[in-house]
């Protein structure tokens, strides 16, 4: 086999890896759609809020710091001692559960019964009042997220291969932290579905996400539901937040991965959790291998920037529901 | 009648006191009344049926029942005490369970899986000791499956455990959303028009298990109904609206020779 071929299998991999990335930030989309028929444009914004607390305390940082300070003339910054990374996720987990108490509490339960079109109008609002209100507790400045994931190639992993390919192949390079985030979201989305569907929550869960009225007959609060829903939306979003902060250090930016959501949830469709994993898989390799094959040699590069929209549009024109999502049907 | 403490029906059921009592319910929507100052009770044992025409506000009156509309008069008394101002899933909790017109399952979920939840109720282990799963909550989910087969047995639906239900016909989706309702094991069982769109023999085999559940749980049964046929049939007493006003109540046969029935039924001109 020529390098070359080895090259390709690199790059398929790289690319099913950089989907699981994808697939995290999807899959938060997915559950909340799924429960309560919301989209919730907030995910990305959920994953950086999620992200800057984490940091936040893993840096012992007083939240409000600069208001505090600006209000009572203090000088306050640190509590004094960096919290152990394992503690600090703990921390912003519990920060997360809340923040899923206070949507339910003062935007849901006022929004009941509204249109969609509504609910997403309020999430819209919901990202933008998170965005600030992650600057004004944790500071606006980029920071640096590591929680003892380990980064940089897989030295083992290219010594191994080396072999393979002829003189001008070193070995497959892959990411050590892309490995780690491949494992740890087979993990979750492993015992999401377990949970889903061995216990009586995940039951009920999923109850919800059929039918709202069936689900209160037979003693399901609808409220109790959301709350669950966005806390485990919440505890995605703190993993995506923790992958992609490390990968790319936690800013403004971090948000935006929303946008490539988008077309994996176009993909897979909306109301699917296999569906987020293997839309997130096909973009992130689809992309890759768009671009080793066809937009490097022939386009000029730089592919990878729209190819998962133009695959996302195909699919709108093609198959709208997506690969798994429920058919739309319309009774005349 | 409403006087006595119990009853005994022609084929010999003692009926108790009253599970629920309805007082003076008047349900309006903007500028239309729905429900008019009605009042009825239903009592511990008893096949309690609403009928009427089209519009008349049957489904209104379920609803109030198990409080997806709250009446803006009226009172509702549930195992002798007033029922002040509850959510649906509480009042499911109380022990009250309902089938729908339209059926309501979970769709995506297998016969098994929408029967146990209706288990929900009696289920108590907290979050953490289910995400354990080992333990509490493992042993919880096999008790509540043992009760969850008998009722699988009892309906005859054991061939289609685990089918999701989005794929059965309408008989059988009927049959299992009958059986998510007993699986809470209900003080109060409503059935909202358990027959309506079935042919005779799909309506045979729904009235003999109306009637087993009556008589083999014990289960309190009120149900609206639009064939006037079945209803004479398994209903101990009757209660018969028209235009959101009650105008007839009492046994099948009281019922039969009123005169107000019989116009509402036959299209007498309103004044």
């Amino acid at each position: 086999m020529s390098a070359n071929f080895y090259f390709g299998v690199e790059v398929f991999l790289n690319g099913l890896m950089a989907g699981v990335m994808y697939s995290l930030v999807a899959l938060g989309f997915v559950l909340i759609f799924k429960a309560s028929g919301i989209f919730n444009y907030a995910q990305g914004v959920m994953a950086l809020f999620a992200a800057l607390t984490l940091v936040g305390f893993q840096n012992g940082q007083i939240p409000f710091a600069h208001l505090i300070n600006a209000i009572f003339g203090t000088d306050l910054h640190h509590f004094g001692w960096h919290m152990p990374a394992f503690l600090a996720i703990l921390c912003a987990l519990g920060v997360m559960i809340l923040f899923a108490f206070i949507v339910e509490r003062y935007i849901l339960k006022h929004l009941v019964n509204q249109e969609p079109i509504i609910l997403f109008m309020a999430t819209i609002g919901l990202a933008y009042f998170m965005e600030g209100l992650g600057d004004l507790m944790w500071g606006s400045d980029i920071k640096k997220l590591d929680v003892g994931i380990p980064q940089g190639g897989n030295i083992w992993l290219e010594e191994k291969t080396a072999f393979l390919g002829g003189e001008d192949f070193y070995g497959f390079y892959l990411d050590n932290l892309d490995i780690w985030a491949t494992v740890l979201a087979a993990i979750l989305v492993t015992s999401l579905v377990l949970f889903s569907q061995y216990t009586k929550t995940g039951r009920a869960l999923r109850a919800v996400a059929d039918d709202h009225q069936a689900a209160l007959s037979v003693g399901i609060s609808l409220r109790t539901i959301w709350v669950i829903v966005w806390s485990i939306a919440g505890f995605v979003a703190l993993v995506a937040g923790i992958m992609w902060g490390s990968k790319s250090g936690v800013q403004f930016s971090l948000s935006l991965i929303a946008l490539k959501a988008l077309p994996v949830l176009m993909l897979g469709g909306f109301t699917s959790i296999p569906g987020a994993i293997i839309g997130g898989l096909i973009i992130g390799v689809g992309e890759k291998m768009f671009e080793f094959l066809i937009g490097a040699p022939f386009l000029g590069g730089a592919t990878e920037n729209w190819f998962a929209y133009m695959l996302a549009l195909l699919f709108l024109v093609f198959r709208p529901q997506g690969l798994f999502g429920e058919k739309i049907i319309e009774r005349v | 009648m409403n006087a006595i403490d119990s009853y005994i029906t022609p084929d010999g059921r003692t009926i108790g006191a009253p599970v629920m009592e309805m007082k003076n319910i008047t349900l309006r929507f903007g500028g239309v009344v729905a429900i008019k100052d009605i009042s009825f009770d239903i009592r511990e044992g008893e096949i309690r049926a609403i009928i009427g025409p089209n519009g008349a506000g049957k489904s209104s009156m379920l609803n109030v029942m198990n409080g997806f509309y709250h009446p803006q008069e009226g009172e509702v008394h549930f195992r002798g005490e007033k029922r002040g101002p509850m959510r649906p899933h509480q009042i499911a909790h109380q022990g009250i369970a309902r089938t729908f017109q339209n059926i309501a399952l979970f769709k995506g979920m297998s016969t098994l899986d929408n029967i146990m939840t209706g288990r929900l109720t009696h289920m108590k282990t907290g979050m953490f000791s289910q995400i354990k799963w080992w333990g509490a909550a493992q042993r919880e989910e096999v008790e509540n499956r043992e009760l969850v087969e008998k009722i699988i047995d009892f309906l005859e639906i054991q061939t289609i455990r685990k089918t999701p239900v989005g794929r059965l016909p309408y008989g059988l989706q009927k049959r299992v959303e009958l059986g998510r309702a007993l699986a809470a094991e209900p003080k109060l069982l409503l059935l909202d028009e358990p027959m309506a769109g079935m042919n005779v023999e799909e309506k045979e085999d729904m009235s003999r298990f109306i009637l087993d559940v009556n008589d083999e749980f014990g289960t309190t049964i009120a149900l609206i109904e639009h064939d006037m046929g079945v209803v004479m049939d398994i209903a101990d007493r009757v209660v018969v609206m028209d235009y959101g006003k009650k105008i007839g109540d009492g046994t099948p046969e009281e019922v039969r020779t009123n005169q107000d029935v019989i116009d509402a039924y036959l299209g007498v001109a309103h004044d």
